[in-house]
């Protein structure tokens, strides 16, 4: 095409502000999320899987507990950007906490510290709490077994 | 930025904002004004509809203009259901059709009208022979798109096109996404009806078209103004109308060269992550697609995923899929071609455009290697990544 000069040459705003879907935050917790791991099944002290059926979002939740604190903790998810940033950030608010406190934490807690999601990704942000509910009554389990 | 989405739309080509200009700010006039400054403004219509009606093989008279690619689409479907009314009451489509046409059969169906969805292969091709079966004695229209706009597959309009006259039913297909592309005239497809939209060919947004054969039966579905012989009311979008035909012109000249210079970067494209990425799939990679669009889907990972990780990097593709979108369902034209459900969900959408050139393609693929890796290892399903 003789037209050289068409979109690609040209300045483009920056990615950021109110034109982008997700903030800045959520996008740190998307492109470096923290505590992406597997435990091995004998440093496991509580394990939780679950899935979101209405869009096939899955998650894995791995913690060691401590003292009846959350020593480490570590997830793995299949799923759209809101699905990972949101149980990034919860696995960092769920890290060092006693089991009851991380047992308190609430969906909005976890969208309250990433500063905010779009309001139709809100529902990925139930998968992290959920594997972590699921990992604690595992834990739970666990513990009266022995 | 490399912009990679030329499916979704296209920048408008600097000869056709040229074009434009005039009509936005020193010959605005309405078209129906009874003056010669409103004859100016319908002149530049009518030249315009000449000049689209010369490039696909038709008589000025049968192109009528309108808004967008939607609204061609539900005149074609409403205008010929409503007045055939009497005569049937079934509509076959396809299971693949973009939602303007997909959603306007939904809707038609509340009102009583009967509509069946025939399948496609796995490669996403219409089957015609399914078709053809559907065919009711009350069947008064056929509506089947020209190329499907996520995997860039091209249907067997042709085939349908030999049944439906023989049958003397009406026929549709939205040809949005192969205008420009494909260096055929639209009419000889044998389509009674023809949607085509500007801003998919480097013209601007609300400017479209639908092409009616001389003899069509259709009604409006709007009321108003005379305006498009009665069957399209409300002031026509001169400079879009302008720009429209300016951006035909252009496309059909060049098309057959630039689709050439495209198919090897996209397929350039494909081999490469081909050869990078296990676990991909072409969609549509069996069947004759156009020279733009390539359709991947990657195991283990979610597509709006990807779209982010390349957005990040400045790079602007489209998912196949849905969550992105706030649908609650992947796409159905990937379930339709018997992608599971979360194949669908990794899938992403790559269609290049004029300013595409090798280095963009270069550095694309790198991302999406470094993108689907780095998303694999994040994932917590097992498959490709171990």
């Amino acid at each position: 095409m003789e037209d050289e000069s068409d979109n690609s040459n040209r300045k483009h705003e920056p990615l950021s502000g109110p034109m982008l879907f997700y903030n800045e935050v959520v996008i740190d917790h998307f492109m470096n999320p923290r505590n992406v791991n597997e435990l091995p099944e004998a440093e496991t002290d509580g394990f939780g899987l679950v899935g979101d059926p209405s869009c096939g979002d899955q998650m894995k939740l791995w913690i060691a507990v401590c003292d009846e604190r959350i020593a480490r903790i570590a997830f793995k998810s299949f799923g759209c950007p809101g699905a990972i940033a949101t149980s990034s950030m919860l696995t960092t608010l769920a890290e060092g906490k006693s089991v009851e406190d991380a047992r308190r934490i609430t969906d909005d807690d976890v969208i309250e510290a990433l500063g905010g999601i779009p309001e139709k990704k809100r529902h990925c942000s139930l998968l992290g709490v959920r594997a972590l509910q699921a990992a604690i009554e595992d834990w739970e389990k666990r513990r009266t077994r022995t | 930025m490399i912009y990679l989405d030329h499916n979704a739309t296209t920048p408008i080509d600097r000869r056709v904002f040229e074009a434009m200009v005039p009509f936005l700010h020193e010959r605005w006039g309405n078209p129906s004004s009874p003056y010669r400054f409103g004859y100016q403004a319908r002149a530049a219509v009518e030249q315009a509809r000449k000049r689209i009606a010369d490039c696909i093989g038709c008589q000025s008279d049968e192109l009528l203009f309108c808004s967008s690619g939607t609204e061609s689409d539900n005149l074609a479907l409403r205008g010929v259901a409503r007045v055939l009314r009497s005569k049937g009451n079934h509509i076959v489509t396809s299971a693949i059709e973009h939602h303007a046409v997909l959603h306007t059969c939904r809707a038609l169906e509340d009102e009583g009208l009967q509509v069946t969805y025939v399948p496609v292969n796995s490669d996403g091709v219409v089957d015609v022979e399914s078709l053809a079966r559907s065919l009711r004695h009350n069947t008064v229209l056929v509506s089947v798109m020209h190329v499907n706009n996520e995997t860039g597959v091209i249907q067997p309009v042709d085939e349908i096109a030999a049944i439906t006259k023989k049958r003397g039913i009406v026929l549709h297909t939205d040809a949005v996404q192969s205008a420009g592309k494909l260096p055929r005239r639209l009419t000889e497809l044998g389509a009674d009806l023809v949607t085509l939209a500007a801003h998919k060919l480097y013209g601007p947004k609300g400017a479209a078209a639908l092409y009616v054969r001389a003899g069509t039966p259709l009604v409006s579905i709007t009321t108003g103004g005379a305006q498009e012989h009665g069957l399209r009311a409300g002031t026509e979008n001169v400079a879009g109308i302008v720009g429209f035909a300016e951006a035909v012109v252009l496309a059909f000249e060049g098309v057959e060269s630039e689709a050439g210079r495209l198919r090897a970067l996209r397929d350039c494209l494909e081999r490469e992550v081909m050869y990078a990425v296990r676990g991909t799939r072409i969609n549509g990679a069996q069947a004759s697609r156009v020279s733009n669009t390539s359709s991947l889907s990657f195991q283990d990972v979610d597509g709006e995923s990807i779209v982010l990780g390349l957005d990040v990097q400045g790079i602007c593709i489209s998912t196949g899929s849905a969550c992105s979108t706030g649908e609650p369902e992947p796409s159905h034209v990937l379930r339709a071609m018997g992608l599971s459900s979360r194949d669908a969900q990794g899938t992403i959408r790559v269609s290049l455009g004029h300013a595409t050139r090798q280095k963009d393609i270069d550095r694309t693929v790198w991302a999406l290697l470094a993108t689907v890796a780095r998303l694999r290892q994040i994932s917590s399903v097992r498959g490709a990544a171990e």
